[in-house]
């Protein structure tokens, strides 16, 4: 799970311009066995989301949109049941709920009056039935079914998944009877900056082989794979704003993370990729 | 002068008159008349004596102290002044360690007073105004004459001066005849080789202006090593303005001066310098010299000497004490070169009695004279660390000269328990965010709070980043943080945003740089009482290694200089950089405070009669808590002086002059930004000097130069004096100052008198000790300054230029300097925070049980009062805090459950908020006035027991209820005040923020709320996680939808176990941790486990309450709503592919279909979780979308049986109405289908319309499931 730098760089390798298919994860496992699924999940989902991101401005100039739009209208008018868009989104190199997204927005462009808003937009990608026309419903489903790093489906996948992760951490901090606050008791405390939970009692935690411990006020639950582009943001928005208030504090990567950014522990940002099980607790003597 | 010394060396005057005649101008000797006589005609010399003695002992020990670490730059002042001199005229070039006294003063009358030599410049009464004629000997002192061997003094030129200079020993300490090479020059002062010295200017005009030169140490503006390259270029720097007009002049000056001497002294008695090896080193090329106490040249003179010496220091007649211990520990430590053949002078005979002979004419005379004077010192010395005590007791010269001094010093080392390390672990920690403090309430707008919070993040970043890389070479603050620093600034825009970012700042400032560990180091790294649980063991050796790693080698001297060592100069740096005159402003106003603050603090009074074993465990306490407040208050000090005087200080030199007179006059006019003056004289009266004037010893070293000129710091300065001269450390007495305690306040003054900023005349010109002074201290019975609160750790740590000592002695046994690197302790760290410190006093009201109280007290020791105000303090905030967790929240409740009826009455909007508010809080407000009987109730309840478990459990049971009564009444006074003042708004405020919280929470989904269930008593927990449910059925939905390849494919096992896992996975909404169980205890009082009486059930209900606000309405699960949707969507997308039939099925090649039986049996788990376990909407009429149902169309043959029975059950189940199919129906008929799509679409509608009222419908479904294929529409 934790990864060398070189271990990602390896596994990155492999995901240069494959879609984001089934199909390309499927293989993915069998090139990697000894990687957990989520995690080379995780690390296909961001390594993905940075390459949209690098190539997102030349799929949306007007040319581009424009030839799309004539692709999948001539491709569908030879056969509407073909994946007409799945297949361009996978030929240009774009994700298909994207690309559906580009699509739909141009056809709705062309045959309703006014520009369709962002959430008319939204609420027909989340349920394509709404879409007026029978054939580009069906397009557009294909490619949110068949598309595992983009779409309403995959943004629910992953907030699940956070979500999973944080109720896990919170059953683990009660088991431990350490008491904590979570993220909406400081909000409504007023916090300016609110980790996923603050120990009210802070712990040390101490590292496998290594004579030092950490002290631990709060704790960030990251249901994904720590790599350096999401790390330093993340460090950047919140571990350091936490630090800045709080003290040190653990961040755990559930999926793993990048063995080399785990470099600001006497800083105070301790990275795990599981809970802790070595921790000593302040203890109270018994008079 | 040298009369004074002569007739004390020819005995016509004893020591004892000499010194008298000294320290105190009025009364002559009254033993001895004629001694009287002959010294009362030396009176208006009698000023200019401890100067002329400090110089002479400087200019004699020059001769033989290589230790004084000349700086190289010297060589390049010296050839400048004697331009065109190719090889160095020998004699010339001696530099200008042997010129004491400013040639422009030796050319004029020497006996002239101080006054009237000041160059014509116009004359000030008064002490210290004027230093003129010093302006030469700056000029060559910058560059020349850094070592404490070469301190020179003004004022005091002797006639016989030029006769000193008649014999000539080699000068060592002339780095351009022997310039050390390949090693640190040996002693404190050893300074970069390559620090630039500009010669400084010299004008007559300009004697008050020059920034001086501290006699031993570097000019500040050249300050080696950790100083930023700002202490030269920034306006407080003092820099010496690089080239000058009368540079010329001053060198011309010089070389006259020197052919002067040349005429004088044209051979010299020793070899020429020429011999020193240009490869000498300090530690290869010398080799130390026994030295012999047989050999001592004269005895009786170097006794004299140095008795007339020890008594000035003795009697603080010289500026600084640890500056001449140096220097007497530099002749202890003084090496010759073996080469030198001057070890034998030739006497003429009677020079022993004159001044003619030199005074030092071999290493044996210095050690001697050295050992003569520590003789006289021992106290002083048995009190400075273990480490120094054990250099010093083993320091063989020593033991050779005075065994019996030896003895006693060992005797001390043996004993004492003084180990001082300056490494501290570093307790830097980022300054924690307080709700009370820092949340929304309180800033003016959202705007500002949420630019607060960028702040906060951007001042953390800029000072890791500076952590990073400010000991890079090259890195420079002001070019790699000064525009964010400033922009930043720039943000802060509301005043009362300033202030919270000067909250932030002054604790940062005080977090990091507290400690000396501050001062260098790591900084934001490990906190220490991690370490201090893994093995103490480790943890010495890791401190060890430290200390030996971070102890800078030398603190710049024995009087460097006002720095910004480690962290401090962070803070500095940021000051300067951010150059924001509100920043300044509001940081003034929040030092100001914050010292005062802790400069009043009622410190623990140590009670005398307190002497059986408690006192020892306090004094610990007490003494760290006291090293805390100094810390702080020095720390803060430190910076309102450069903050305040930061606008006056320039590069350019200070005005002289008229201009000078203008300036006073205007700055005269100026408040102080502190009133010191007050603070301090209140300090000497209430005896507490010890904390007082360290840390104004730290302010008034980064005054500027008018500063002294004022009258107001005038004032200051003379009460300093005399407070320094009044610390006679002999003087033991019970009532007065403790013995360190005087030494931290003479090391502290010593150091401030050698700030170039402070006119060292002022020392010189002052008058002895007023009696005065002595007088109108009415000093209380038991001052701080009669308590032992200073230990060596403290003074090291606020005077660490004492480690000088021990440097110097360490370097006499360097080869085997693993001896001194032994000395470590470990620092417990203070987690005492300053605001912490002590409580506040309470306001007690002026009525007679108050004048009762205090008459109680009187006679009660004051720890007694200590905790009886302390837990008074404690009980009524916690009784704040209270009725606010139990009264004011179950408000809050009542008004939740206020509201709800108010929105289920009212429909979903509820009205007028305002309205709504208003009407709650004319039915909730009253409940306020309980607050105050809630609350005496409780100080009544909690104060005595807190009263007895912290008094001594045998204090009289009498004074015990009685304290205990006081605690009561303190306590519910202070909370009652609270209360009366703020119920009312309190519960407005809460209530506005309850309503606001409901009425937000009021989802889009109101209905559903209300009836979450948990799971069944079977569940065990285990279902699969949501997320993985979604995952899997979009990859089975994915399959359907295609494209796929020919060998994927869904097992029909897989399938059914799917909806098998969503049934579960909606089934077990674990109410996660068990919290909910004791809400439920709360909440129904008839399962509450002690049913006893209404007040045994108090805390149980506190402690439920207090649970209460960490519990949201509905604890989290894992199944959040989104996912719930998300999983119903999609379970309603499988079925309509389970009902086309759509779904690749693995299995023997021919059957890629699902058997109709195994659909029906999934649909039928579907349709059971819709109805049971989904707990939000299912968007069921998805199954009869456009989409969904054109599925089918794709069929050959079509088969409408599966539909038919779904939408069969889906009415059966109640899951959706007939109507609502019906419609759903008839808007598929708006799309285009093929022919006989629609038709067949038709039929089925008609069909199931047709349908009666479900007479049967178990047997309906039998009958549909039997009925072929297809067969069902051509049936109806």
């Amino acid at each position: 799970m934790i990864l060398t730098k070189a271990q990602y760089d390896e596994i990155a390798q492999c995901l240069v311009s494959v879609p984001p298919t089934r199909q390309s994860l499927r293989k993915l496992k069998q090139r990697f066995p000894s990687q957990s699924q989520a995690t080379l999940l995780s690390i296909f989902s961001q390594e993905y989301q940075k390459h949209i991101k690098r190539t997102h401005a030349k799929h949306h100039t007007s040319e581009a949109i424009e030839s799309y739009y004539q692709r999948y209208l001539n491709g569908v008018a030879k056969n509407g049941a073909a994946p007409v868009l799945l297949d361009l989104a996978n030929e240009v190199d774009y994700a298909p709920s994207l690309m559906a997204r580009l699509i739909l927005e141009r056809f709705l462009q062309e045959h309703e009056e006014t520009p369709p808003s962002k959430s008319v937009i939204n609420s027909m990608l989340r349920d394509p039935s709404q879409i007026p026309d029978g054939v580009l419903a069906n397009q557009v489903y294909q490619c949110i079914v068949n598309d595992c790093c983009y779409g309403p489906l995959v943004d629910c996948i992953k907030h699940a998944i956070g979500h999973e992760h944080e109720v896990m951490l919170r059953d683990m901090l009660l088991e431990k009877n350490l008491s904590f606050l979570d993220e909406d008791q400081l909000r409504a405390k007023g916090y300016d900056k609110t980790p996923d939970f603050i120990l009210q009692v802070p712990v040390v935690m101490l590292c496998p082989l290594a004579v030092e411990g950490h002290i631990i006020h709060w704790i960030e639950s990251k249901a994904s794979f720590g790599d350096e582009c999401s790390h330093h943001a993340y460090l950047h928005d919140q571990f350091w704003s936490y630090w800045n208030r709080f003290g040190p504090g653990l961040v755990i990567y559930w999926y793993g993370f990048i063995q080399e950014l785990d470099c600001n522990r006497e800083r105070g940002i301790l990275l795990k990729a599981c809970f802790p099980t070595n921790i000593v607790t302040l203890c109270h003597s018994v008079a | 002068m040298a009369a004074v010394l002569e007739s004390l060396l020819r005995e016509e005057v004893s020591v004892a008159a000499v010194v008298r005649w000294i320290a105190r101008s009025t009364q002559g000797s009254k033993d001895n008349p004629g001694e009287a006589a002959a010294l009362s005609s030396l009176r208006p010399l009698r000023k200019e004596f401890v100067p002329f003695l400090l110089n002479f002992l400087r200019e004699q020990s020059s001769r033989v102290l290589p230790q004084g670490p000349p700086t190289p730059a010297k060589a390049s002042g010296a050839s400048a002044a004697l331009p065109g001199r190719p090889g160095g005229p020998p004699r010339g070039s001696r530099g200008a360690r042997s010129q004491l006294f400013p040639p422009t003063e030796a050319l004029s009358t020497a006996a002239e007073s101080p006054v009237a030599r000041r160059g014509g410049r116009r004359r000030v009464p008064g002490p210290a105004r004027e230093r003129g004629g010093r302006s030469l000997e700056e000029g060559v002192s910058v560059e020349s004459l850094p070592g404490a061997g070469s301190r020179r003094l003004r004022g005091s030129g002797s006639p016989s001066r030029p006769s000193l200079t008649l014999s000539d020993p080699p000068n060592l300490s002339n780095l351009e005849e022997f310039p050390p090479v390949g090693s640190v020059p040996p002693g404190p002062t050893g300074t970069k080789p390559s620090r630039r010295i500009n010669p400084t200017p010299v004008s007559e005009e300009r004697s008050l202006s020059k920034p001086k030169t501290c006699f031993t140490s570097p000019p500040i503006s050249c300050v080696p090593s950790s100083q930023p390259s700002a202490l030269d270029t920034r306006p407080w720097g003092l820099g010496l303005p690089p080239g000058c007009r009368s540079l010329q002049e001053e060198r011309e000056m010089l070389r006259k001066e020197r052919s002067k001497q040349l005429q004088q002294s044209p051979t010299p008695t020793c070899p020429t310098p020429e011999l020193g090896s240009p490869l000498l080193n300090w530690t290869g090329g010398l080799t130390d010299e026994l030295a012999d106490p047989a050999r001592v040249s004269s005895r009786q003179r170097l006794e004299l000497v140095a008795l007339v010496y020890s008594s000035c220091i003795a009697e603080n007649l010289v500026p600084n004490l640890f500056l001449e211990l140096f220097f007497v520990f530099q002749l202890l430590t003084a090496r010759r070169m073996v080469t030198a053949k001057d070890n034998d002078f030739e006497l003429s005979p009677g020079a022993l009695d004159s001044l003619e002979s030199p005074l030092f004419q071999s290493i044996h005379d210095c050690v001697f004279f050295a050992v003569q004077v520590l003789e006289c010192h021992f106290q002083v010395l048995s009190n400075l660390d273990k480490g120094t005590l054990k250099l010093l007791a083993e320091n063989e010269r020593l033991l050779c000269f005075s065994p019996a001094l030896q003895g006693r010093l060992r005797a001390a080392y043996e004993g004492s328990v003084a180990k001082v390390s300056l490494v501290m672990p570093p307790s830097a920690q980022a300054v924690s965010f307080q709700p009370e403090t820092d949340n929304r309430a309180n800033f003016s707008s959202d705007r500002a709070f949420h630019t607060f919070k960028k702040q906060r993040d951007v001042f953390y970043e800029v000072l890791r980043e500076w952590e990073d890389h400010h000991e890079e070479a090259g890195w420079d603050f002001e070019k790699g943080l000064g525009s964010r620093i400033r922009a930043m600034m720039g943000q802060l825009s509301a005043a009362c945003s300033h202030s919270h970012f000067v909250r932030l700042f002054q604790k940062q400032l005080l977090q990091m740089c507290q400690s000396p560990g501050g001062a260098g180091g790591t900084v934001l790294g490990e906190a220490p009482d991690v370490l201090s649980m893994l093995g103490a063991d480790k943890l010495g050796r890791l401190w060890r290694l430290q200390e030996r790693l971070v102890t800078p080698q030398s603190s710049g001297g024995p009087c460097p200089p006002p720095t910004f060592p480690g962290c401090q100069g962070f803070f500095r740096d940021f000051i300067l950089s951010a150059s924001s005159f509100q920043f300044n402003q509001h940081l003034m106003d929040s030092l100001s405070l914050k010292i005062r603050e802790l400069n009043g603090l009622t410190l623990p009074q140590h009670e005398p009669s307190d002497e059986d074993g408690e006192s020892d465990v306090d004094w610990q306490g007490e003494r760290r808590q006291f090293a805390v407040v100094l810390l702080s208050l020095r720390l803060l000090a430190k910076f309102l002086g450069f903050v305040a005087f930061l606008p006056y200080r320039g590069p350019e030199p200070p005005p002289t002059g008229e201009l000078q007179d203008s300036i006073l006059a205007l700055r005269s006019q100026v408040p102080p930004v502190l009133d010191v003056r007050t603070l301090l004289q209140r300090g000497l009266q209430a005896r507490r000097a010890v904390l007082t004037v360290p840390w104004l010893v730290e302010f008034l070293s980064f005054a500027d130069h008018v500063v002294p000129l004022l009258d107001y710091y005038q004032g200051i300065f003379t009460l300093l004096l005399r407070l320094h001269r009044s610390l006679v450390l002999s003087q033991e007495n019970e009532r007065k100052m403790c013995f360190l305690n005087k030494l931290l306040l003479l090391a502290v003054l010593g150091w401030l008198f050698q700030i170039p900023t402070v006119p060292e005349d002022l020392f010189f010109l002052e008058e002895g000790p007023s009696d005065a002074f002595e007088m109108d201290i009415v000093a209380p019975e038991h001052g701080l300054d009669s308590m032992p609160v200073v230990d060596q750790q403290l003074l090291y740590t606020c005077c660490p230029y004492i480690g000088e000592l021990r440097k110097l002695l360490a370097l006499w046994v360097s080869g085997s300097s693993g001896r001194s690197g032994g000395f470590v302790r470990k620092i417990t760290p203070t987690t005492t925070t300053t605001s912490s410190l002590g409580a506040q006093p309470p306001q007690t009201s002026q009525g007679l049980q108050a004048q009762l109280a205090q008459a109680f007290f009187h006679n009660q020791p004051p720890s007694l009062r200590r905790t009886v105000e302390f837990v008074a303090e404690r009980i009524g905030s916690n009784c704040v805090k209270h009725i606010k967790a139990t009264l004011v929240a179950d408000l809050v409740r009542q008004v939740e459950s206020l509201l709800q009826e108010q929105l289920v009455t009212q429909g979903e909007e509820g009205g007028d908020p305002a309205q709504l508010l208003e009407i709650l809080y004319s039915r909730l407000c009253p409940h306020g006035a309980q607050a105050l009987a809630l609350g005496r109730e409780f100080c009544q309840r909690k104060s005595p027991g807190a009263v007895r478990a912290l008094l001594p459990e045998e204090t009289p049971a009498a004074v015990l209820s009685s304290a205990e009564n006081i605690a009561v009444g303190l306590a519910t006074e202070k909370a009652c005040a609270w209360l009366s003042a703020n119920i009312t708004a309190l519960i407005r405020r809460e209530v506005k923020a309850a309503v606001s919280r409901t009425l937000r929470a009021q989802g889009p989904e109101p209905a559903a709320r209300g009836e979450r269930r948990g799971c069944s008593r079977a569940c065990e927990h285990h279902a699969p996680l949501p997320s993985h449910l979604i995952s899997e059925i979009k990859d089975v939905l994915s399959l359907a939808v295609g494209p796929r390849d020919s060998d994927e494919g869904v097992s029909p096992e897989h399938l059914e176990q799917l909806v098998c896992q969503l049934g579960q996975t909606l089934q077990c909404r674990q109410v996660r941790g068990g919290i909910c169980h004791l809400r439920a205890a709360f909440l129904c009082p008839c399962v509450r486990p002690d049913n006893q009486s209404h007040a045994g059930s108090g805390p149980i209900l506190a402690a439920v309450i207090m649970v209460m606000p960490m519990v949201s309405i509905f604890p989290p699960q894992f199944l959040c709503p989104p996912a719930e949707q998300h999983l119903a969507k999609c379970s309603v997308e499988l079925a309509s592919f389970l009902v086309a039939d759509q779904i690749p099925i693995l299995g023997p090649p021919a059957q890629h279909r699902l058997e109709r039986g195994q659909a029906r049996r999934l649909l039928h788990m579907l349709l059971s979780l819709w109805k049971e376990h989904f707990q939000g909407p299912v968007p069921l009429q998805l199954l009869l979308s456009p989409r969904n149902v054109g599925l089918l169309a794709d069929t050959r043959p079509r088969e409408w049986d599966l539909l038919l029975f779904l939408l069969r059950e889906l009415v059966e189940k109640g899951l959706m109405g007939r109507m609502e199919i019906e419609a759903c129906l008839g808007s598929l008929h708006q799309a285009q289908w093929p022919r006989d799509f629609a038709e067949e679409l038709a039929t089925l509608s008609n069909l199931l319309l047709a349908e009666p009222h479900l007479p049967e419908p178990q047997l309906r479904a039998c009958e549909l499931v039997q009925s072929n294929r297809g067969t069902v529409l051509a049936q109806s």
